[in-house]
């Protein structure tokens, strides 16, 4: 029993570490950004942050908890970014108060992400490997796709629906486009603030690191570590694939909301393959199923290309070779094996220097 | 007629879908690592290509045989340096991610040298249009060329793969890479040779997209290499006669989708089929079940 | 005495292969049974059709009585069946505890409301569950190891470790898949030791397959020896063993 208590205390500590971090890191740029010194570069960066760190932390919930590849994650923040948007915009003449319909068009943009995220979870789950990988990928861009050819506009009568264009709505005089195909939605209130942005953070990491020490998440782990096991002792496989979906398609639409509400314009064509692709990069650089590593990977990468700036011209192609340097350096067999030996060497070095 | 016309169109870009996807696809078999950055070597093939013809002069056969050694030799070089460390690593994420570190390093190093105003890329086909049917239908050189290219690519793949020695290399090591090391098969050298064909077949496609689709830009080869990924997945990732069908599938998909649906609408139809596609068919047209032995 | 176990006329084919042809098994409650066999005899694939993982061609499977055909694994297990693996599969990035405590998965539940808040239900359950587990790890000397990686425990440990998770489902009936594969004399002694005891103390009756002989004739009371899918012999294990058919079928001609 002692022995658990201690497991459970490191854990405990780890999380708690992990907390910190964020809260830390938050004060620290609030301190400065008071100050004055904050570049207007890196202010504007500070939502866009934790857009991705919490998309970030949603993907890993499925690639490192779950344990499935997902390639279509932007689809999911662009359901929650839409639904979001476009509920602000109906509700704001009615709900003038604007943290409470903030807060609500988060809500919803959560809860659309994740019936998507089930809608789409039934029929997928049952693939496996690289086959479900492309699956999510093409549900993203099909997501993506559909949200471009819709026009919505909202008048005395209702709602107004096309998929040619704003003048086949035949609104009365008062209407008011919603939603204009390419164009998206326009005109947003900009809501979303680093305080915002930070609080729901939180409340990510909250949801998912409780998740994975529950009965729950240790099913889904072990649906991870060995299906056919898992299967054997009465879990079941389906419920708990779905889960770890759904509520991972809901914080990525959560990441949607916090981004649609940054924006006067929102439009689909932002949720593409790469954003998906960059979240994986997040995930996957920080450490598969390491929740503190993807927080750090995504500030890390968003800043960096910004950081990178002095370079002008070179600054993605610089970029790009850092990525592949950092994968190699991390992942290669041989490169670790290297940088043991080298550790090896210096701890052995000072602790004979210790004597 | 006029869906004849379209039918054909779709046949020719489904061909381009096909070369990439063949090339997708044994890289797949091979290696099991999805390659991100392959569409971005077809991209690098017309950028040479076209350097070849616009600064050089060059006549549009040489064009293309440069541009097969350049994809070729970058398709090694990037296997070499890239992908190989990786291909034992503890995750097999680890290889597609630096795969599309390689994807934003090949198009950025594009949009140095050449900037980012598309390049109007001139056809390498000469020949002149065939009319049939009175002129009602028109099909042009460049569709013809690409059609043929496709099945003449087929047919010595398919030779060389069942027949030639390095062909049979390549399907044992996809088969069994630890098996293929102790029968005495140089499996690195394998893999690197279906880099390079692929990369080779990478760069013919390039220059055949270019030709029927003339503008050229650094990213001109992402999507186009997403759809062949998903031809290949179509196919049955993995499988060669499987990638030429579901590249053809697709092309024509999408070109008939655009012209009787909506063309905006054309990538999602698309995507849908091939979504319907796995559900209905979990690996594919010609994709092999592998049950895991309990 | 009533049988946990009946199996008639039990039989798959894989295209043109017949793997399990005819077979009957009736195991009492309470009984250490034995499956033995030559390689390739069919006692794995006997295994998953009694979990599900194979549906057979033809014949019956009753379970105390029920009849478990054309339930899935999960359900099957939740009826009552619990087994390990030949090939080990552990949870292998959990801590060892967490291998049993999945083990409890249907037996101790929360809602996922206390799953992601943590609430007060969430702690009293774990802390039930964590002494169960604890419990179970105890029988096979595995408290120690409680909080390593599962993968990193030594092979022997790993297979005890599959014994517990598979004991923690609170079987009627244990299935085992070469629990001694790859122990040491010394190791298969203890397990023999462990295995009496699992069924005393658990109350569980446990069907095994080994290819050791020692342990066979060491534990179990009944056997039955398939070969090429079919049943060769069966009865009191003295008996079988000097079956002169049962000798052949190991040693050859």
């Amino acid at each position: 029993m002692e022995k658990i208590e201690k497991m459970k205390q490191k854990n405990l500590k780890s999380n708690l570490i992990t907390y910190a971090i964020v809260i830390i890191a938050f004060a620290i740029m609030q301190v400065w950004q008071i100050s004055g010194n904050l570049s207007s570069l890196l202010s504007g960066l500070l939502v866009p942050i934790c857009v991705y760190v919490i998309l970030a932390l949603s993907l890993n919930l499925v690639v490192g908890i779950s344990g499935e590849l997902s390639l279509g994650h932007a689809g999911f923040m662009c359901v929650g970014a839409f639904a979001s948007a476009f509920f602000s915009k109906c509700t704001a003449g009615i709900i003038t108060w604007m943290p409470l319909r903030f807060f609500l068009a988060i809500l919803i943009g959560a809860a659309a992400a994740g019936v998507f995220g089930l809608l789409i979870g039934i029929p997928v789950l049952r693939l496996r490997g690289d086959y479900l990988a492309i699956v999510t990928l093409a549900f993203g861009e099909i997501i993506k796709n559909v949200i471009n050819v819709f026009y919505i506009g909202l008048d005395s009568n209702g709602f107004h629906v096309s998929m040619k264009d704003q003048f086949s709505l035949n609104m009365e005089a008062d209407g008011q486009i919603i939603l204009g195909g390419p164009q998206g939605i326009t005109g947003n209130e900009k809501c979303s603030t680093f305080l915002v942005g930070v609080i729901l953070i939180l409340i990510t990491l909250f949801i998912v690191l409780n998740l994975i020490n529950s009965r729950d998440g240790r099913a889904i782990m072990a649906i991870r570590d060995n299906r056919i096991a898992a299967e054997s002792i009465g879990i079941n496989i389906t419920k708990y694939k779905l889960m770890a979906f759904t509520i991972s398609a809901a914080l990525a639409g959560v990441a949607g909301a916090l981004y649609s509400h940054n924006l006067s314009t929102l439009q689909a064509s932002k949720f593409n393959f790469n954003t998906s692709i960059l979240a994986l990069v997040f995930v996957v650089l920080g450490g598969i199923g390491n929740m503190r590593g993807s927080i750090i990977a995504a500030v890390i990468l968003t800043v960096l290309p910004e950081m990178l700036r002095f370079l002008s011209d070179y600054r993605m192609l610089i970029y790009a070779i850092v990525l592949i340097a950092m994968m190699l350096i991390n992942w290669s067999p041989k490169a670790l094996e290297w940088r043991e030996r080298l550790l090896d060497r210096f701890f052995h070095k000072s602790a004979k220097e210790g004597e | 007629m006029s869906f004849i016309s379209y039918l054909i169109n779709g046949i020719s870009l489904g061909s381009v879908y096909a070369i990439i996807a063949l090339g997708y696809t044994m890289v797949y078999g091979i290696a099991k690592m999805l390659n991100f950055a392959h569409g971005d070597v077809i991209m690098v093939g017309g950028y040479a290509a076209f350097s070849m013809m616009m600064y050089y002069g060059g006549n549009p056969v040489v064009a293309v045989l440069v541009a097969i050694v350049v994809c070729t030799v970058l398709g090694i070089v990037i296997e070499t340096i890239a992908y190989r460390p990786l291909l034992e690593a503890a995750s097999p994420l680890a290889v597609l991610i630096t795969a599309i570190g390689v994807s934003y390093f090949l198009q950025n190093a594009v949009l140095l040298i050449f900037g980012s105003t598309p390049k109007s890329f001139q056809s390498v086909v000469n020949l002149p249009s065939l009319k049939l049917a009175n002129g009602a239908l028109t099909i042009s050189g460049t569709t013809l060329v690409t059609i043929a290219s496709c099945i003449v690519i087929m047919v010595v793949l398919t030779t060389f793969i069942n027949k030639s020695k390095p062909g049979q290399a390549m399907r044992a090591v996809s088969e069994d890479k630890g098996a293929a090391q102790l029968m005495g098969i140089n499996v690195n050298g394998t893999i690197a040779l279906t880099f390079a064909i692929g990369s080779g077949l990478a760069a013919v496609a390039g220059v055949l997209l270019c030709s029927a689709y003339p503008s050229l830009t650094p990213y001109t080869g992402s999507m186009p290499g997403i759809k062949a990924f998903v031809a290949a997945v179509f196919g049955g990732i993995g499988s060669i006669p499987g990638a030429m069908i579901g590249g053809i599938l697709l092309g024509v998909i999408e070109i008939l989708g655009k012209a009787y649906i909506s063309s905006q609408l054309a990538d999602a139809i698309v995507f849908a089929v091939l979504i319907i596609v796995l559900l209905v068919k979990p690996t594919g047209l010609f994709g092999k079940q592998i049950q895991e032995k309990v | 005495m009533s049988a946990m176990l009946e199996v008639k006329n039990l039989g798959i084919s894989f295209g043109g292969l017949r793997a399990v042809n005819a077979l009957d098994l009736t195991i009492e409650k309470g009984a250490l049974y034995g499956l033995i066999g030559p390689n390739g005899a069919g006692k794995t694939t006997v295994f998953n059709l009694l979990t599900g993982v194979y549906k057979p061609s033809e014949g019956s499977i009753l379970l105390d009585g029920e009849s478990i055909i054309g339930k899935s694994t999960e359900e099957i297990c939740k009826c009552g069946i619990a087994r390990t693996f030949q090939n080990i599969r552990l949870f292998k990035d959990l801590p060892v505890l967490d291998n049993v405590k999945a083990g409890l998965h249907n037996e101790f539940k929360y809602s996922l409301f206390s799953s992601i808040f943590h609430t007060p239900t969430y702690r009293k359950v774990e802390k039930e569950m964590d002494e169960k587990a604890l419990d179970l790890l105890k029988v096979f000397d595995l408290d120690d190891a409680a909080d390593y990686k599962a993968s990193n425990l030594p092979y022997g440990k790993q297979r005890k470790l599959e014994i517990a998770r598979a004991l923690a489902t609170d079987p009627k009936l244990l299935l085992l898949d070469e629990p001694a594969a790859g122990m040491n004399p010394n190791e298969t002694k203890e397990l023999m030791d462990t295995i009496h005891f699992v069924r005393d103390h658990f109350g569980v009756t446990i069907l095994l397959i080994e290819h050791d002989m020692k342990l066979v004739a060491g534990i179990c009371e009944e056997l039955t020896v398939l070969n090429f899918g079919e049943v060769l012999s069966h009865g009191k294990t003295a008996t079988v063993l000097q079956d002169p058919q049962v000798i052949t079928a190991y040693l050859g001609e």
